[in-house]
């Protein structure tokens, strides 16, 4: 296993209220996000457990992309990952962003 | 505080999704009311296996079983589920204690029934045994709660099936309901072949694995109280009706429920074939029945003499 953590400083705070949402699950090329708004609003950190090492600027590009064309502030990105490919991650990053931009009432 | 999952909106049709397909979050959450959902140990609180790392191996926040309650047409049930694509669903310390603390809780308050949603292989071998142990816990743990009076429900049509400790909690419920895809058993089609040989059991013959393990053998022999169609529609709709034909646990219902195995081991033993039993049990086209729809299944499935479900 091998444990990545990536700190944004990011311009914009991410949208909607929801404080909590969960997508993917952990198996052979999948992985699960848990995204948690629990950071002061210029901020974003994705968190990552891996199964395959030494993949760290893959991860950073994929991370890095991610941040740079939504609004993440505020949010903390835990990912448990089965091994998926980059293409998956951005996926399940964003549709685990679209949950949170849920207002809630 | 609940966890927002990506599940279709419950509009139009959104039950009518594959239960086989869903995730256990969608499953949960399309199973019960709207919004009714209260998750307990939610992924949040990061309640994980402490034997995965020692086996280098990943781990998911809910340690793959969601546990909470809900409302199903506005009663109030327990949920727990499974999630069958990390590690086959399969049983370990976290993921045991948390169905045995929802047991247990079910049991003390007494007047709020249980739906377990089972996709499992069985016990999860990197945690041998803390997850036998769970299984046995488990076990004792719904008895009880049957014993207080509560309903404890077993929905099965996942991709993992029912397996190992899982088909034995099966075993241990108030009622069951299964789809043609839901398949429950102790010991699994690879298994039986590593440990009888091929001839006993050829597991990669998928159609003889389904035929004597899968939903309409359970239905057929009354291993299941119901034969569900594989949407999450049907499976709420028979857990509802599960939930209201619900009858007390006493030693009789022990006693009756060995008489009825024993009457079925006496009636099937010798059979060599699934077909072969429910041709003797009247089937009309017993070798067409794996190939028969929800819709013709079930009423075949109606003519013939319905063995006996009562006891449990």
């Amino acid at each position: 296993m091998q444990d990545l953590t990536f700190t944004h400083e990011v311009a914009e705070r991410a949208t909607g209220n929801t404080k909590l949402a969960i997508t993917g699950v952990v198996a052979s090329g999948n992985l699960e996000v848990l995204v948690e708004r629990a950071l002061p609003e210029k901020q974003c950190v994705v968190k990552i457990r891996t199964t395959v090492r030494g993949f760290d600027p893959v991860w950073k590009a994929v991370v890095d992309g991610f941040v740079e064309r939504f609004p993440t502030g505020g949010l903390r990105f835990s990912i448990n990952d089965g091994g998926a490919r980059p293409d998956t991650v951005s996926l399940r990053l964003s549709q685990a962003l679209r949950l949170m931009e849920k207002t809630e009432q | 505080m609940s966890v927002s999952t990506n599940t279709a909106p419950q509009a139009t049709g959104a039950r009518q999704v594959s239960w086989y397909e869903a995730s256990a979050r969608t499953r949960v959450s399309q199973l019960l009311d709207e919004s009714s959902f209260k998750e307990f140990l939610g992924p949040q609180e990061r309640e994980m296996s402490p034997n995965l790392k020692s086996f280098d191996l990943p781990e998911q926040f809910d340690d793959g079983m969601i546990v909470g309650r809900g409302l199903i047409k506005r009663m109030p049930v327990f949920v727990a589920a499974q999630e069958g694509r990390f590690m086959g669903g399969a049983f370990g310390e976290v993921h045991g204690a948390k169905l045995t603390g929802l047991l247990r809780a079910s049991r003390d308050i007494g007047s709020i029934p249980v739906l377990i949603l089972f996709d499992t292989g069985g016990v999860r071998l990197q945690e041998a045994n803390a997850g036998e142990l769970a299984i046995a816990e488990i076990m004792r743990a719904v008895i009880e709660a049957r014993i207080a009076g509560v309903s404890v429900i077993g929905l099965i049509g996942g991709r993992a099936g029912c397996y190992g400790g899982g088909g034995l909690i099966a075993g241990c419920c108030s009622a069951l309901a299964v789809s043609e895809q839901g398949r429950i058993s102790v010991s699994g089609p690879e298994v039986i072949e590593t440990n009888r040989g091929v001839e006993e059991f050829d597991s990669k013959d998928r159609a003889l694995v389904w035929r004597t393990m899968g939903g309409k053998h359970r239905r057929l022999i009354g291993g299941t109280d119901a034969f569900v169609d594989d949407t999450i529609e049907d499976f709420r709709e028979t857990a509802l009706s599960l939930l209201a034909d619900t009858r007390p646990f006493t030693l009789q219902t022990l006693h009756e429920e060995q008489a009825r195995l024993e009457w079925r081991i006496q009636q099937f033993g010798t059979s060599a074939d699934a077909i072969d039993i429910w041709r003797s049990m009247g089937v009309d086209d017993a070798a067409a029945i794996p190939e028969m729809t929800y819709a013709q299944f079930t009423a075949a499935a109606q003519k013939i003499r319905r063995p006996n479900h009562a006891a449990r």
